[in-house]
């Protein structure tokens, strides 16, 4: 006996939504970041799940698709915060308010 | 009946790890524990018979995207997460909109409850050498496009993380200075 569709999709949606309220949550740029990450690997889930219930591999050829965007977004991203903490010298979101005014 | 123990044992693990991401204030603890979201979800990959995504999670985010944050959160010698000085109420906003965003995703898997609700029998879905021929015949335009955003992203981290050279940062200090000096002068005028 597996366990069923709906105990992976629902897997999926709690660490998904931890994710998304951890990007609410946190201030500095590099946890917001890591939820970000977080909440990919949770899409990835439902990818692999609904690949293996169909018995499609189309789900996982896009699972990798996912990763080699969150690799790239991994390089751009920390790129800036890198910029930002040259700068700034401190990595908190409420610091980057310079086009506020 | 072990593939449904193991489910649940990494499933726990994966949500507990999860929740410890979200609520550590230091950063390095955030990513070790982020670290332990990979590994468990690894295991639930293997469950549902997907080796080679399995081996690739490991790989590539608890090895490289993983190594880059916590070696960005070392270079950077980053501090505890300061919490939020105004707007408290803000928190409860925020785990409101949490809740309704769990009620909207159990919502849509709940609609999408025609989906079959046996895996298909073993079929070699999932194997390497199932994921390679799709890869670089069905999906070859896909995978072409991503190697082409991987290099842009490698031009922009260069581009974005490099040293300014000495005339432009030159450039940007004047250009401090001066809009320092305006705000002085409009501070006067307020002064007077």
């Amino acid at each position: 006996m597996e366990p069923s569709l709906g105990s992976y999709l629902a897997l999926s949606g709690i660490l998904f939504t931890i994710g998304a309220v951890g990007v609410i949550y946190k201030r500095n740029a590099i946890g917001m970041f890591m939820c970000i990450e977080l909440m990919l690997n949770a899409v990835n889930l439902t990818f692999v799940a609904f690949s293996r219930y169909y018995g499609d591999v189309t789900g996982q050829l896009f699972v990798f698709m996912v990763m080699s965007v969150a690799a790239a977004e991994a390089a751009v991203g920390l790129g800036i915060i890198i910029a930002f903490f040259r700068n700034r010298v401190s990595v908190d979101v409420d610091d980057a308010s310079i086009l506020k005014n | 009946m072990a593939t449904t123990a193991l489910f649940f044992l990494f499933a726990g693990l994966a949500i507990a790890c999860a929740i410890s991401t979200v609520y550590h204030k230091n950063p390095l603890y955030s990513a070790v524990s982020l670290i332990g979201v990979f590994v468990s979800l690894s295991c639930i990959y293997i469950t549902l018979a997907a080796p080679f995504i399995a081996a690739v999670q490991v790989l590539v985010y608890a090895g490289a995207i993983m190594v880059l944050v916590v070696f960005v959160i070392m270079l950077l010698n980053l501090d505890d997460d300061k919490p939020l000085q105004r707007l408290n109420y803000l928190y409860a906003v925020g785990a409101g909109l949490g809740l309704i965003l769990l009620v909207q995703t159990f919502f849509i898997f709940y609609a999408v409850v025609k989906a079959p609700n046996k895996p298909q029998e073993e079929s070699g879905v999932g194997k390497t050498l199932s994921i390679g021929s799709a890869m670089y015949t069905e999906y070859l335009l896909p995978v072409e496009i991503v190697g082409v955003l991987l290099l842009m992203a490698i031009i922009g981290g260069v581009i974005l993380a490099r040293r300014l050279s000495q005339p432009e940062l030159e450039l940007v200090v004047d250009n401090e200075l001066e809009k320092r000096h305006e705000n002085d002068q409009d501070d006067f005028r307020i002064a007077m």
